[in-house]
């Protein structure tokens, strides 16, 4: 009884909370409409531009932005810091400074330097320098790229479930100190872990082994898991969607298969036993072009690509509502839009998991290649 | 334009791949319910490393 009454009322601030964000967007898309209405806007041009705007990191948390009846330019969110090592050390200040400016007009002066943001890449201008320009391939011909170390949204994002992740499961360690079961929120993540080492760890690696790598699998596996739904949520975050994030956590399989490779394993790899001579260093350049390149490459580029490719859909199934307005009318795009909308959340909530789950199980297998013990008759 | 034509042909032939082992694993449940587990895990893998290969031919097309 009380489980049922703490998830009506969970349930409740859930709708309350979804359902107020839903409100702000579609107020913001009115006025985006308004503004089309006027026929400044191209509306399959601005969908497209606002979904690739939303696959690529920024240095703003933007929530949302209109245009007002002055025709200014509102926006909501708030500003994260941006921290630069330039050719005079580091520099450092929020991004509120460039006033949402995306295209390189506005000019922040910091220590004698003057940087412009252009296409959420900051650049520092040169010194006789006042506005940037740029040559027929939209590269900038009186500036330069800086170090950019800044806590951008994936960032936060990052920070945000790394901290999650941590208190969850060191309160899930600590009960097992006074009690045999976890209680609350813990009994959720048990199964989850146990999954993970039975299911995944075992038997890819083997039982010797396996003690050894559960604990980078069980971190990888929440991670990304929590990371893609946390890309469902209305905050626009689309962390495992960067291949940044992506290649980083495919380095990190690399170097662990790498590190504990076993000898027998780099005999295989380098001088194949048992076949022909002439034939082995064939196979070493496909073994060594196959351990450093196609193994990570296919880790990155597969969570990378399918988290990307969903919200594309997402957003596109959105766009609906207001690609189709003119023969559908109001209520059948947005009724449209919501409905496969709807239904393409609940595969990518699917989505999120296998991803993760095959993100694992694939590192699993990789490290299980290179631990295994290799018996000495070829 | 031809990009187009080409991730066409990637998603025809992904979509092949993936046909043939989903179908391949379903007779291999129907002949042997008790192996299940373990079909499902060799089936996902093998379709992970096609997806892998599609997409990354998808992105190559695209840039």
């Amino acid at each position: 009884m009380k489980i049922a009454q703490k998830t009506i009322k969970f349930l409740t601030i859930a709708m309350v909370a979804f359902f107020t964000a839903t409100t702000f967007a579609s107020g913001t898309d009115k006025k985006h409409d308004d503004q089309n209405d006027g026929g400044r806007v191209n509306t399959k041009e601005e969908v497209e531009a606002y979904i690739l705007h939303h696959i690529k990191d920024s240095h703003d948390f933007s929530l949302f932005s209109y245009t007002g009846d002055n025709g200014e330019r509102h926006h909501f969110g708030f500003p994260l810091p941006i921290i630069l090592w330039t050719s005079e050390g580091l520099v450092t200040f929020m991004s509120s400074e460039f006033h949402h400016n995306d295209d390189g007009h506005v000019i922040v002066e910091k220590k004698g330097l003057k940087f412009a943001k252009v296409h959420s890449k900051i650049y520092e201008l040169d010194e006789s320098a006042s506005s940037i320009s740029f040559d027929e391939t939209h590269h900038p011909t009186n500036a330069h790229k800086v170090l950019d170390f800044s806590i951008t949204k994936s960032v936060v994002g990052i920070l945000f479930i790394g901290l999650l992740l941590l208190f969850w499961f060191s309160r899930l360690a600590k009960q097992y100190k006074t009690k045999k079961v976890p209680t609350g929120f813990a009994r959720v993540l048990e199964p989850l872990v146990i999954y993970v080492r039975d299911e995944i760890a075992k038997p890819n690696i083997g039982e010797k082994h396996y003690r050894r790598f559960t604990g980078y699998l069980l971190t990888v596996f929440f991670f990304i898991w929590v990371l893609n739904l946390l890309g469902l949520t209305p905050f626009g975050f689309n962390v495992t969607g960067q291949l940044a994030v992506t290649a980083c956590l495919a380095i990190f399989t690399l170097v662990i298969y790498t590190v504990s490779g076993t000898k027998g394993y780099w005999m295989h790899m380098i001088w194949m036993p048992g076949v022909p001579v002439l034939i082995r260093p064939v196979l070493a350049i496909i073994e060594l072009a196959g351990a450093f390149l196609i193994k990570p490459f296919s880790l990155l580029i597969r969570l990378y690509a399918n988290i990307t490719a969903g919200h594309i859909v997402v957003m596109s199934l959105i766009a609906i509502m207001f690609t189709l307005k003119s023969s559908l009318g109001v209520a059948g795009a947005t009724g449209l839009s919501v409905v496969l909308s709807f239904l393409i959340i609940l595969i990518e909530v699917l989505v999120a998991f296998l991803q993760a789950y095959i993100f694992t199980l694939l590192s699993a297998l990789f490290i299980g290649m290179a631990v295994e013990d290799h018996a000495e008759h070829h | 334009m031809y990009n187009l034509i080409g991730a066409g042909l990637v998603v025809i032939g992904a979509g092949i791949g993936l046909g043939q082992i989903g179908g391949k694993a379903m007779e291999g449940i129907a002949r042997q319910p008790e192996a299940t587990g373990k079909i499902q895990v060799a089936m996902i893998i093998i379709a992970a490393l096609l997806e892998g290969l599609a997409f990354g031919a998808l992105i190559l097309g695209k840039g």
